[in-house]
């Protein structure tokens, strides 16, 4: 009788009962000769038990075979990544330790009293800005959507701000006014300290960005929840406030602390405008130094803060999701 | 004077009529059901009535008062006329407790004690007083769209419009919320419900309209629309409806 049909087809060879050795696989392995020579033992052994008719333990023989094969991409680069960084420190008569991790700055008390004193203004300065972008950008965001043809102009205006706060890189705005306000005598900024012009110079870069993520947010919020507010009497104020805007931030944290890291990460570039941040401090020490470790101090004081903040926020979400959604 | 009159009402998307010049009594205590395809009005009928939708032609009158056209109390309005969707649309973010307070609190200016005291006693109606804490994801539809209707009531409308609640449930969840729309109807509530559940509608209401592409073809006593419809269309559609084993 013949099977073919359109549909189906001929009949084609039975393979789902075939032995997988994962020859190729555990022969590649071999760079990792640890996990490699296992890998390449099973697999021998899978298709001789094969050929012998030994087809279940075959199988199991071609599984350890995989998993040792795994083992060489999992393990084997590992080792040698880690094994070429520790090359490169110690090559050239450790001249690449020296220059990056000179011990006589990084077990010096005075260095880091210094760079943590630094440091201190760079954590001011974010965490100032920080507060501020948050509050800014929200407000930029509500304007850009604010509904109605009467608010055209300042719909415009705030888009202007956007657009060109995001198209300037960050140093020349940090530039700008830092150096520009000072000397042109604005008036009421005109006076600012340093710190000012730096914590306002980022929250006005870093509000531009952070009001498209809120607006994405406030966006993303679908008009059925706008539309079940106003039926309910409130007003479009009312409803920006109690039922979009809560919605639009839960969802929008993730993206909200990506730029806030992006944020904390930038407070180095102040040092252009004379601020004493840690930046400016590792260059005194590089100076007169001639080493570099200094930066590596403060590279590795912002590692400080960034990631704890990180898995502070992925907490904080984690337990609001929670709460919202009833432990799915 | 009827309570709701609807007089020649035209509303177009882009360049397509939704409603062509229908026009509508509601009396008080009258249970309206809207039956028709779909895209023949019915949704955007209620939306326009609560002014979720903006009418080109035409006037709408509650109790007496224009509220369809410029210069109305928009607000004010819908705190006459509650509406129900077909999906719910909950605030996820809130209690359920909280979703029923929110306009009480912020629209009448209700303290939360007097707020969460009257809404406790409409959960307590609906079966869903021990819910009041949990977050409307943790609900079935059929209890999402209870507190729905909770929340439409908290305001104290004198007319509720019901815009195919029980489209977007399992059918086994149908029965747990139109039994609150009976009650509502025993209890002299003003209601119109856009329905494709036609033996209910045979059931609860007072005035049955048959809507066909944007105006009312044919309106009766429920007995008359269903058992005795005088327009093919209205035969054609009641036929389609009954092959598909809905009637």
């Amino acid at each position: 009788m013949n099977h073919t049909s359109a549909l189906t087809g001929p009949p084609a060879a039975k393979r789902v009962g075939r032995v997988l050795t994962y020859r190729k696989a555990a022969i590649a392995s071999l760079f990792f000769p640890p996990a490699g020579i296992p890998a390449l033992i099973h697999s021998i052994k899978a298709s001789r038990l094969a050929e012998q008719g030994e087809t279940e333990p075959a199988r199991e023989q071609g599984e350890k075979a995989r998993d040792w094969a795994w083992y060489s991409v999992g393990v084997g680069l590992s080792v040698y990544l880690v094994a070429f960084m520790v090359w490169l420190l110690f090559t050239n008569g450790g001249s690449v330790r020296k220059v990056f991790l000179d011990w006589s700055i990084l077990t010096s008390w005075d260095a880091w009293h210094s760079m943590l004193k630094g440091f201190w203004i760079n954590v001011q300065v974010f965490l100032i800005a920080e507060v501020i972008v948050l509050i800014w950008a929200l407000v930029v965001a509500i304007v850009r959507l604010l509904p109605g043809k009467a608010c055209r102009p300042i719909r415009f205006l705030a888009t202007v701000y956007v657009d060109t706060f995001r198209a300037f890189p960050a140093i020349l705005v940090v530039y700008l006014v830092g150096l520009g306000f000072a000397q042109a005598k604005v008036p009421i900024v005109g006076s600012f300290s340093d710190i000012q012009y730096a914590i306002l110079a980022l929250s006005l870069t870093y509000g531009a960005y952070v009001s498209e993520v809120y607006r994405a947010g406030i966006e993303s919020i679908h008009w059925s929840q706008v539309a079940a507010a106003r039926s309910l009497g409130l007003s479009y104020t009312q409803t920006m406030r109690h039922v979009v805007v809560p919605q639009a931030v839960r969802r929008v944290i993730p993206p909200l602390l990506n730029d806030f890291i992006g944020l904390q990460k930038d407070t180095a570039i102040i040092s252009v405008i004379g601020v004493l941040d840690v930046v400016s401090r590792a260059r005194f020490i590089n100076n007169a130094r001639g080493t570099l470790a200094a930066y590596s101090i403060a590279a590795f004081l912002f590692l400080c803060v960034t990631i704890p903040f990180t898995r502070w926020l992925e907490w904080l979400q984690r337990r609001r999701q929670l709460r919202t959604e009833g432990g799915r | 004077m009827a309570f709701l009159e609807i007089q020649r009402v035209y509303k177009k998307f882009g360049s397509v009529y939704v409603l062509s010049g229908i026009s509508l009594d509601v009396e008080l205590h009258q249970v309206v059901c809207l039956i028709g395809a779909s895209g023949s009005g019915k949704s955007t009928l209620l939306r326009c009535i609560n002014a979720l939708e903006v009418i080109d032609d035409g006037v709408i009158l509650l109790d007496g008062d224009r509220v369809s056209g410029r210069g109305i109390d928009v607000d004010s309005l819908r705190q006459e006329v509650g509406i129900v969707f077909q999906s719910f649309n909950l605030f996820p973010h809130m209690s359920v407790l909280d979703n029923v307070t929110l306009a009480p609190r912020k629209v009448l200016g209700t303290s939360r004690e007097e707020a969460e005291a009257t809404a406790m006693g409409l959960l307590g109606r609906v079966g869903l007083a021990d819910k009041a804490t949990a977050f409307p994801d943790r609900l079935s539809g059929g209890q999402q769209q209870r507190v729905a209707i909770v929340r439409a009531l908290a305001m104290g409308p004198k007319l509720m419009l019901l815009d195919e609640i029980t489209s977007a449930l399992d059918p086994e969840l149908v029965a747990e919320v139109l039994n609150i729309v009976r009650d509502l109807a025993e209890e002299g509530m003003t209601m119109m419900l856009a329905t494709h559940e036609m033996g209910f509608a045979k059931e609860v209401s007072s005035k049955v309209c048959f809507l066909d592409q944007g105006v009312i073809l044919e309106e009766g006593p429920p007995e008359q629309i269903f058992g005795d419809p005088v327009e093919e269309r209205t035969r054609a559609f009641l036929k389609r409806i009954v092959d598909a084993g809905r009637l």
